[in-house]
């Protein structure tokens, strides 16, 4: 554009497809550009969330003065373009291309897992020549080929078409597969010492268009036409990654992603594709359990209902804890609250073991979404490992970091998964996150500073836009306090929101139902009681214990009956030592979960839970959006859902929840919880992609909402291309600036007052970090062939210098001692490490949780060789 | 371009010495630093620097008329103005990966006369304003990258390369790089992915080197005689360069002639010598006292001609050969075959080299260039099939869509795919008769 005309502010070219001029973005490929106008161009190794590659030919069109054919998947769109896509010439060249792609090929269909959903055969029935004339002899390779513990690869089916390699390369930035040899030599493999070990390798056996590469659990475990699919939401972590759920014969046999432009571009990370594996384990739970023996579920109701009711009427409402209920559906955690808070009136309640972040906090700070993160200003990562603890939410930023140039500042002492990617590494040693936030936060407002602090000042005001803060627990070794005063310091700046970081699947969702010390229904404290009061009869009059502190009161014999709600806190709390005796000592454990673990053995009555895929409701996810999650086969043995099993005991203590339906359930909730007003089962339903119903500013907002409902404004049905248009709420009218008197109470988190006194640390003890890893020790992992192989043993890591400072060889078994524990572990110095720090995964056995006494500020530990 | 193209006076059958003079005529020492620079190697470097002109080398290349030797035969001088200035930092690459059967003309320069590239070198970096360059070199040319190696240990100790040359302020690093026996590492955007550390491929154009290179940053890329020939534009001038050759075919080029003739070897021409001349002239006729029977003018890719006097009368420039007779003059080499030979074992060799030498990016190429080498090989060995010729055809134009036509289309990445539907259209051509009769003959599998 050399012209000195004024500029047009027209931001679209008009380009003529097959005769129709549409509209679209200069620079998107003419392929996008078609399928979004109706025109399908046929392709192979094009993928809308990848960079093209231009080398399969398969959509070579014609286009007015260029010469050839070129293809559209290479082709930016132009202002004034007029392209063709069923001209002879084009229709030759389809015809030339799938011969080609016949050539080599093995048609194997009938013995192909791929076979009845395989694009290669689609495309060659809708555009393909009928017949070959290939006489000579096919390549041929040995047929399958391992990749790594869990894909397996046939390179004779391959079409070469780099979908895989891309994937791995530029979205899941594990690069450990490639093309070797030449011409039709050319194939895909992993380094022979390096399998393709890979967080997201799943997703390469999802993309390719071909049987070429196949995951062991599901070949030959079915022919695509005998499965039954339902559309559902992954539940594994807070993500809560699309996906479309299979099964056969009433057993779930794959878990495939969606595209959800929202939450997770049609990825899904391993554990959440396989982790199903786990719902049809030999070691479920499938009978109702009263003192280690089979019981009835009357039985088993009874007694469950008894032990609770003795412990109300002889020690109090205070004396019964309810720890767990961030892996059910948000109808469970409601039901669970209700019987908690509602009908046993005790509010010792916490879905979070003591490894995540005070609840006001997390419900009471903005939100950002998903989404906001791929135009932020600048990301902030106050959070452990994502790759570890939250796949594709890693996924997401590692693209915003890389493709989409958003800067990442990074508190992390410790090396992650997006540690290259890192603009600003602030570093910041255990406990010292507040301070350092400080130090930055009053650099942004024009103290003056230098090094680190002054460059991530400066380049968090360079760039307009959200600065979205991603919050966790970084660190299980050290109390969250230090998180916390980062946060009020982060909360000052401006532009600025937050998006949580806490990992259980629905820990969000069950917040926000009330599973949480202090808090009722629909983010509200209990001063907030005038929802709830139509529907409970009991409601706690004042904050009642998290985790830690029931733990501790338990130890102090002061609770009487514990309730788990798919938890186990000897392994899953920080400190073992604390949770171990604290579940010892109380006189009555009740445990609802799938899997037998340290805690179930130690409870009077175990019940039989369903678990994912056996039971419908919704979900909220980590930025808040609410989803579904669907049934797709029927509960193993007697298996019940967690939100009935608490009606039957509600029941059983003289209060009928009149709830016959999940959909009722959710009616319930979203009627007594101030923040979901307006929403209704109906909508969730129809909801595709989930909605994140916006924060009601006055009670009189939420009045009306609940009056006229939310309308959903976006596309709905079952498709399995790429969403377009988020999902967007509106409300239909809200009064302008309500009337301010009537400020709403929705949980304002004030930003608390907590300083951390770092106790000093000697020259020979290191700081520990306790890290989370993906392949843990819970039962998804345990429990789910593919993945339980995976595991690692962990390994103490150090900072290489530290190793040679307490001389100590790198490799090697060492004693590791802290105020709380000791044992024998391998050592192994790590790139990236602030020396002075020490860094173990939580788990069983030596693991991390093992050493951290939680009443530390942080924990220290010390090296030994042992002699 | 289709502008009308004059008849071009006929040349004299002679050589002509100008990038090749200092190694023909020092052929044991040229490549030594004391033989070259005594024999003025390093002068016109030293001018440049002492003018410290850049418009005055722009304008005489461009005056020059020179066009790239490596077989696009774009014009340098116009490569240098499509350079963007985005203030990125600007690189040289010269492509030394002479890969392809029969091309050996750069060798001669490589292993001859390092010290007149490295001097083009320099020249052009300053002309762009680069400060590092990187010669690329077939991996197999181990004696060459020694030379080569060498030769810039000489020109940086006596002051000709590296930082604040000359005390001109002027600063750049040559890097010599050893390709890994890909002839697609010749083709300039797979150079630079085999630069860059990746498996060599070409990428997909626009947007092209020169706008977004190496290390995604603007790239020249030459080839080793067209920056070989830099310095003597500038020695000789523009114009006088430009008076020889024919057209805008000017200068002179390197021929590599090989095959059936009695005295084969790279030869210095000045454009507008006709091909006989050339083969039983400069090249000494058909070996053996046999006939003439075909000859590639311009390398494996292009398509071929045969002993016709319409064939042997064209003169040997650039647009006029194409114009006419539907080849060109590719990367310099004349492959020569007597009576004797088959043409479809040709092919077939032929065939089978591109097949092997594929990158396996794009679809056609990969799988259309193996089964073409597949059906050849039957059809050269005896088991030929009736309709294997109209086969043959059918799976070119799934390559190349208008197979008979030159410059070709194609429906691939780069133009390797439709190399070896050049000779299938040449068999179609010129011995369709032929080949039907051996297939006839032979015995079906
Ligand atoms: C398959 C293929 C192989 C090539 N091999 C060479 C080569 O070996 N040497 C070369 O200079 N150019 C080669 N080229 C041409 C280069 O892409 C490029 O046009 C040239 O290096 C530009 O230099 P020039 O302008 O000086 O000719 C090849 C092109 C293709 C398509
Ligand atoms: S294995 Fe599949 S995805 Fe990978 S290149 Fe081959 S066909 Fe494409
Ligand atoms: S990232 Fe989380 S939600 Fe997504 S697939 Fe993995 S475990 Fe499931
Ligand atoms: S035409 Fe052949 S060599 Fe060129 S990019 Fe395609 S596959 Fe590679
Ligand atoms: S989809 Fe365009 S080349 Fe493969």
């Amino acid at each position: 554009m050399t012209t000195t005309e004024p500029q047009s502010t027209k931001t679209t070219v008009s380009v003529t497809i097959d005769g129709n001029t549409v509209e679209a973005i200069p620079g998107e490929m003419l392929i996008k550009v078609a399928q979004e106008n109706g025109v399908y161009i046929p392709r192979f190794c094009w993928h809308e969330r990848m960079k093209p590659v231009g080398m399969c030919r398969m959509c070579l069109v014609e286009v007015d003065g260029i010469r050839g054919l070129p293809p559209a998947c290479t082709m930016p769109v132009a202002e004034g373009m007029v392209c063709h896509t069923e001209t002879p010439a084009v229709k030759q060249a389809q015809d030339d291309i799938l011969e080609f792609l016949l050539v080599n090929h093995p048609l194997d269909c009938p013995v192909c897992d791929r076979g009845g959903e395989c694009p290669l055969q689609d495309t060659t029935l809708a555009f393909g020549p009928g017949e070959s004339r290939f006489v000579e002899e096919k390549r041929h390779f040995e047929k399958p080929i391992p990749i790594s513990n869990v894909v397996l690869l046939d390179r004779e089916r391959c079409i070469q078409c780099a979908r895989c390699t891309r994937f791995a390369d530029e979205i899941a930035g594990d690069p450990l597969i490639s093309f070797v040899d030449r011409g039709g030599h050319t194939q895909v493999l992993n380094h022979p010492n390096h399998p393709f070990a890979s967080y997201f390798s799943g997703n390469v056996v999802q993309i390719c268009p071909v049987g070429a590469l196949t995951a062991k659990p599901y070949r030959f475990r079915a022919r695509p036409w005998d499965l039954a699919t339902v559309e559902t939401s992954c539940t594994q972590c807070s993500v809560q990654c699309r996906g479309a759920l299979q099964s056969s014969s009433n057993r779930l046999v794959r878990l495939l992603g969606i595209d959800s432009n929202a939450v997770n571009h049609g990825w899904l990370c391993d554990k959440g594709r396989y982790g199903f594996e786990y719902v049809h384990s030999d070691d479920r739970i499938r009978e109702p359990l009263l003192n280690g023996a089979i019981a009835s579920w009357p039985q088993a109701l009874d007694a469950a209902a008894d032990a609770l009711r003795s412990a109300r009427d002889l020690h109090g409402a205070e004396s019964i804890g309810f720890i767990g209920g961030a892996r059910g559906t948000n109808e469970d955690a409601y039901a669970w609250s209700r019987l908690a808070k509602g009908v046993l009136g005790t509010d010792n309640v916490d879905a979070q073991l003591g490894d995540g972040l005070p609840a006001e906090l997390i419900l009471g700070v903005e939100r950002a979404s998903i989404a906001e993160c791929d135009s932020a200003a600048a990301i902030v990562l106050l959070a452990p490992d994502l790759k570890e603890a939250l796949p594709v939410l890693h996924l997401r930023l590692r693209r915003a970091a890389l493709d989409l140039r958003v800067p990442l500042i990074d508190f992390s002492c410790a090396p992650h998964g997006l540690s290259s990617e890192v603009t600003h590494a602030l570093a910041a040693a255990p406990g010292e996150q507040g301070a350092r936030a400080e130090q930055l936060v009053a650099a942004v407002n024009g103290a003056s500073s230098d090094g680190v602090i002054a460059a991530a000042a400066a380049t968090m005001k360079a760039r307009a836009g959200t600065i979205v803060v991603v919050l966790g627990r970084a660190n299980l070794a050290e109390r969250s306090d230090a998180t916390v005063q980062a946060v009020a310091a982060l909360a000052q700046l401006p532009n600025v929101k937050f998006l949580s970081a806490l990992r259980r699947g629905n820990v969000h969702g069950a917040l926000e139902a009330g599973l949480a010390p202090g808090i009722l229904p629909g983010r509200v404290t209990i001063e907030y009681r005038d929802a709830v009061a139509a529907k409970w009869s009991a409601i706690p009059e004042a904050p009642g214990l998290d985790t830690e502190a029931m733990l501790r009161a338990a130890l102090e014999g002061k609770i009487k009956a514990l309730v788990l709600i798919g938890a186990d806190p000897i392994a899953d709390f920080p400190d073992r030592a604390l949770a171990e005796a604290a579940v010892r000592a109380v006189p009555t454990v009740i445990a609802i979960d799938g899997f037998h673990n340290e805690s179930t053995q130690r409870a009077k009555v175990v019940l039989p839970a369903t678990m994912f895929g056996e039971k419908s409701g919704t979900i909220t996810n980590l930025e808040g959006r609410i989803q579904r999650v669907n049934q797709k086969v029927s509960p193993d043995g007697l298996a019940m859902d967690d939100w009935r099993i608490a009606s039957e005991l509600a029941f059983r203590l003289g209060h009928d929840f009149d709830l016959e339906t999940v959909d009722e359930v959710t009616n319930e909730l979203v009627s007594v919880a101030p923040a979901l007003a307006g929403g209704s089962a109906q909508l969730f339903r129809s909801a595709r992609d989930g909605v994140r119903i916006p924060v009601a500013q006055h009670h009189a907002e939420v009045q009306l909402r609940k009056g006229l409902g939310l309308t959903l404004d976006g596309p709905d049905g079952v498709s399995w291309e790429p969403i377009k248009v988020e999902a967007e709420i509106t409300v239909e009218s809200v009064p302008e600036n309500g009337n301010t008197q009537d400020a709403f109470a929705l949980l304002r988190w004030d930003g608390g007052s907590v300083r951390v006194d770092l106790p000093g640390r000697d020259a020979y003890a290191l700081r520990l970090i306790g890290s989370v890893s993906l392949y843990d020790h819970g039962s998804a992992v345990s429990e789910s062939p593919s993945l339980v192989g995976l595991r690692t043993v962990p390994k103490l890591l150090v900072a290489a210098a530290d190793l040679q400072r307490l001389g100590v060889p790198n490799g090697t078994e060492v004693h590791v001692a802290s105020a709380n524990g000791a044992f024998n572990i391998v050592v192994q110095a790590i790139k990236g490490l602030q020396p002075g720090v020490a860094q173990l995964a939580a788990g069983s056995g030596n693991a991390a949780n093992a050493l951290i006494d939680a009443a530390a500020v942080v924990n220290d530990v010390r090296v030994e060789t042992i002699r | 371009m289709s502008e009308a193209v004059e008849t071009p006076a006929r040349k004299e059958v002679r050589e002509t010495l100008i990038v090749s003079r200092r190694v023909r005529e020092f052929p044991d020492d040229a490549h030594t630093f004391e033989r070259a620079t005594s024999d003025g190697a390093y002068e016109i470097w030293k001018e440049v620097l002492r003018r410290a002109d850049v418009q005055w080398i722009h304008d005489e290349v461009k005056a020059s008329g020179l066009r790239g030797r490596g077989g696009a035969n774009f014009p340098t001088a116009i490569k240098w103005e499509s350079l963007p200035d985005n203030g990125l930092p600007r690189h040289l690459v010269i492509n030394g990966d002479e890969g392809e059967p029969s091309t050996f003309k750069d060798r001669l320069l490589i292993e001859g006369d390092p010290h007149a590239l490295i001097e083009g070198v320099c020249i052009e970096a300053y002309r762009i304003g680069s400060h590092r360059a990187f010669i690329y070199l077939r991996g197999e040319f181990a004696l060459g990258a020694d030379r080569i190696e060498q030769a810039v240990h000489d020109a940086r100790a006596a002051g000709y390369v590296g930082s604040n040359i000359l005390g001109s302020g002027f600063d750049v690093e040559i890097v010599v790089h050893r390709g890994a026996g890909a002839y697609i590492c010749g083709e300039e955007s797979a150079l630079i992915e085999s630069l860059e550390g990746k498996r060599g491929m070409p990428r997909i154009k626009p947007p092209l080197p020169i706008h977004v290179g190496l290390y995604s940053e603007p790239t020249v890329v030459n080839n080793v005689e067209t920056v070989c020939t830099i310095p003597h534009i500038l020695k000789m001038g523009g114009a006088q360069y430009a008076n020889l050759g024919v057209n805008r075919s000017t200068g002179t080029r390197l021929a590599a002639i090989s095959g059936h003739v009695n005295n084969p070897g790279v030869y210095e021409l000045e454009f507008g010598m006709t091909l006989r001349d050339i083969i039983f002239g400069i090249a000494g006729g058909i070996r053996g006292d046999k006939q003439l029977k075909f000859f590639l003018p311009g390398g494996a890719s292009f398509q071929w001609l045969i002993a016709s006097d319409e064939h042997l009368d064209q003169v040997y420039d650039i647009d006029d050969i194409s114009a006419k007779l539907g080849t060109t003059l590719g990367s310099g080499a004349i492959m020569v075959y007597d009576e004797d030979t088959d043409p479809l074992l040709v092919a077939w060799r032929l065939a089978k080299f591109y097949a092997h030498e594929s990158c396996g990016k794009c679809t056609p190429c990969r799988e259309g260039s193996g089964w073409l080498e597949k059906v050849l090989y039957r059809m050269s060995h005896g088991q030929g099939r009736p309709n294997d010729m109209d086969a043959l055809l059918d799976i070119s134009a799934g390559i190349s869509p208008d197979v008979m036509k030159a410059p070709f289309t194609q429906t691939t990445i780069c133009p390797l795919g439709p190399s070896p539907v050049s000779a299938i259209a040449s068999l179609q051509k010129y011995f369709r008769a032929e080949v039907e009769a051996a297939c006839a003959a032979g015995v079906p599998a």
